[in-house]
């Protein structure tokens, strides 16, 4: 089992023509991802790495059955992206873009919810359950099946762990970037919720950063669980009012302090890892 | 972006929001036929600037003049003052409190108003404050209006005037794609009007693109970020003299707190981003050069980045500017031995883990 996705998610990429697109089309390909299609509208009729593309969503889902989406669109078209494919029924909305603005961001949330679909982002690199499905931008070549659940706010941070878990001999169940940007889709409580219900997880490691108070709500939620959950907390020793890089990571106005969600967590049993390569040395006591 | 004082309340008053009569001066000069009695405001991005001093009362040119002297190149928080905004006194009856955020954990947009204005929101109770969340599908409705006065017990006649606010601030905070617009003091005069005391305003960095007349404006940034954000590098300086260069802004953070662990102190934060692109390398390498900071760490992931192109960017860098900062690097991924070749072959010292590489930057600056 997995959570989101499985071998039988098939999936849509919106933007396959550009660039990104066909790279990641090929790579999910190679990974063994179902790619049903593609949209890019004005090339309808056209062909990436033997997908065929679609000039719009509703008409990729009827000839192909898709239920979910990657979206790779540039910002100032995403949220319409995102609509069409709400619209059409798409279950699940995997939204890479960046940048996105917030108050298309909520937007996007807010239909998403009325339309019971779940969306991965923005600013995320994805979700990848090794052995079954890829959706996303992550390098395939650094994950290996295993029981480990990864649930995160960074992309390349998230690598860079991935890659300690794996050598040291674990494996992932699923990983899933839940996104840098202030307004996301699914949470970390989302997340945790379906991780432990998930047999494939046996552990569960969320890495956060500051900014927000997502880190204080899921280590609220660690009582109600019985798999074990670590984590690890980016930007300690940033500064207040700046904005880190990613559009979510800021402390404002005294709140979001890397102390405060390590204090959250240290509170209800959580061990919070002081370098990325010591996450799997805590899962292995 | 934040809007200064004066700024928040010019766009506002676009939208129709009743603000006081104003002037923004460096210098007393041009104030000498302002009607007194004004107030005399520090403009700066920080809070907590009446408690700092940075707000005076001038019932004459004179004391205006004094008022300048006092409040002009004044530190608050950090931030030297350089304006002032001169404006009229009000007689204030009552001061509310209106805002319009996003509140990241819901996701919408939160409506708060209080009765209790002209201190910190954080500080009123929560029983005093009225809070609604609004979908965006929606917007701003009458029935929330309706609750909104209701909640703040006020007479029919102020409660219509306060939704007609309400709506002014509402339509500027979403047509200018605002993550703050927040006016505290709402100050109800003793005529019975509103009026925009005081006016926050916090713009959407990724909405800037539909708002072109704001590209120029003003910011409070250091000169090396408004370069880095105009070749869209995300570029931080820190108090310390390390330059820290990584590929992702959680690896960025998460290698300059290493660093301060191992008692270095970060001076510049340089996020890469998912690029192997040569030459945007090349430009990153150049702003973190005019930083000047003692030594570099750079600290490569790469997934689908691939480490050698990166390697010949810094290399190429160094050569072309003949830097001679020390630049000590850890590179791990894709191509990561072609990468480590490159970058013998630059000079740069070799570290295998974000500690090592830590602990060597440490001790070259000590060297």
């Amino acid at each position: 089992m997995s959570i989101l996705v499985n071998q039988n998610t098939k999936v849509i990429i919106q933007g396959i023509t550009g660039h990104q697109g066909t790279f990641h089309a090929k790579a999910m390909l190679d990974f063994g991802t179902k790619v049903v299609g593609g949209v890019t509208p004005g090339k309808g009729g056209s062909e990436v790495h033997g997908v065929p593309v679609f000039d719009g969503v509703r008409e990729s889902v009827e000839e192909t059955g898709a239920n979910a989406s990657m979206v790779l669109v540039p910002a100032p078209f995403a949220m319409d992206a995102c609509f069409e494919a709400l619209d059409a029924g798409i279950e699940l909305l995997v939204l890479i873009t960046e940048r996105i603005p917030f108050h298309d961001a909520m937007r996007i949330m807010s239909y998403a919810k009325s339309k019971d679909a779940h969306v991965i982002g923005p600013n995320t690199p994805g979700i990848i359950s090794p052995g079954l499905c890829k959706i996303g931008i992550m390098p395939s070549h650094i994950f290996k099946k295993g029981n480990v659940g990864i649930l995160s706010r960074s992309g390349t941070l998230t690598y860079e762990i991935v890659s300690w878990i794996t050598e040291s001999g674990l494996g992932q169940s699923t990983c899933m970037g839940i996104g840098g940007d202030p307004i996301i889709g699914i949470t970390f409580i989302d997340g945790m919720e379906l991780m432990e219900e998930d047999d494939d997880t046996e552990a569960v490691v969320l890495v956060g950063e500051i900014g927000g108070t997502a880190e204080e709500d899921a280590a609220e939620y660690v009582p109600s669980m019985k798999k074990k959950v670590y984590a690890y907390i980016a930007g300690q020793t940033a500064p207040a009012e700046k904005r880190m890089g990613h559009a979510g990571a800021i402390i404002s106005r005294g709140k979001g302090t890397a102390e405060s969600k390590i204090k959250a967590f240290d509170k209800v049993g959580v061990p919070v890892a002081s370098l990325p390569s010591d996450i799997p040395k805590l899962i292995t006591g | 972006m934040k809007l200064f004082e004066f700024k928040a309340k010019e766009l506002l008053s676009k939208y129709g929001m009743p603000v006081p009569k104003g002037v923004v001066a460096s210098t007393a000069n041009i104030v000498k036929d302002f009607p007194y009695p004004a107030a005399i405001k520090a403009q700066v991005l920080a809070g907590g600037r009446g408690k700092a001093g940075g707000i005076k009362f001038a019932n004459s040119f004179d004391e205006a003049k004094g008022a300048f002297d006092q409040i002009i190149g004044m530190n608050i928080k950090g931030y030297e003052v350089k304006q002032v905004l001169v404006e009229e006194k009000l007689d204030i009856a009552k001061e509310l409190y209106l805002s319009f955020t996003i509140d990241r954990r819901v996701g919408t947009t939160l409506l708060m108003a209080s009765t209790e204005g002209g201190v910190d929101i954080e500080s009123v109770p929560d029983e005093k404050i009225f809070k609604a969340h609004m979908s965006p599908l929606i917007g701003l409705q009458p029935f929330i209006i309706r609750n909104l006065t209701k909640a703040l017990e006020l007479t029919k006649e102020e409660g219509k005037k306060l939704g007609q606010i309400v709506r002014v601030l509402y339509n500027a905070y979403e047509k200018e794609d605002a993550e703050l617009a927040e006016i505290n003091p709402l100050v109800l005069t003793e005529e019975g009007n509103f009026v925009a005391g005081d006016a926050k305003i916090t713009l959407d960095d990724n909405a800037l693109y539909r708002h072109p007349e704001y590209k120029d404006m003003d910011r409070n940034l250091d000169p090396l970020e408004i370069e880095a954000k105009k070749k869209g590098i995300a570029f931080v300086k820190l108090d310390g003299d390390i330059g820290v260069i990584a590929n992702g802004a959680g690896l960025t953070m998460a290698t300059l707190d290493v660093l301060n662990a191992k008692g270095g102190k970060g001076g510049v934060f340089l996020d890469l981003g998912g690029t192997d692109d040569p030459q945007r390398v090349k430009e990153a390498f150049y702003l973190m050069e005019m930083a000047k900071p003692s030594v570099i760490l750079l600290n490569i992931f790469g997934g689908i980045t691939k480490c050698d192109t990166v390697a010949l960017g810094v290399k190429e860098a160094l050569e072309e500017k003949k830097m001679d900062i020390p630049v000590v690097a850890r590179i791990k991924g894709l191509h990561e031995k072609e990468a480590k070749e490159i970058l013998k072959d630059a000079g740069m010292i070799p570290a295998n883990t974000i500690s090592e590489a830590a602990e060597e930057v440490v001790r070259v600056r000590g060297a």
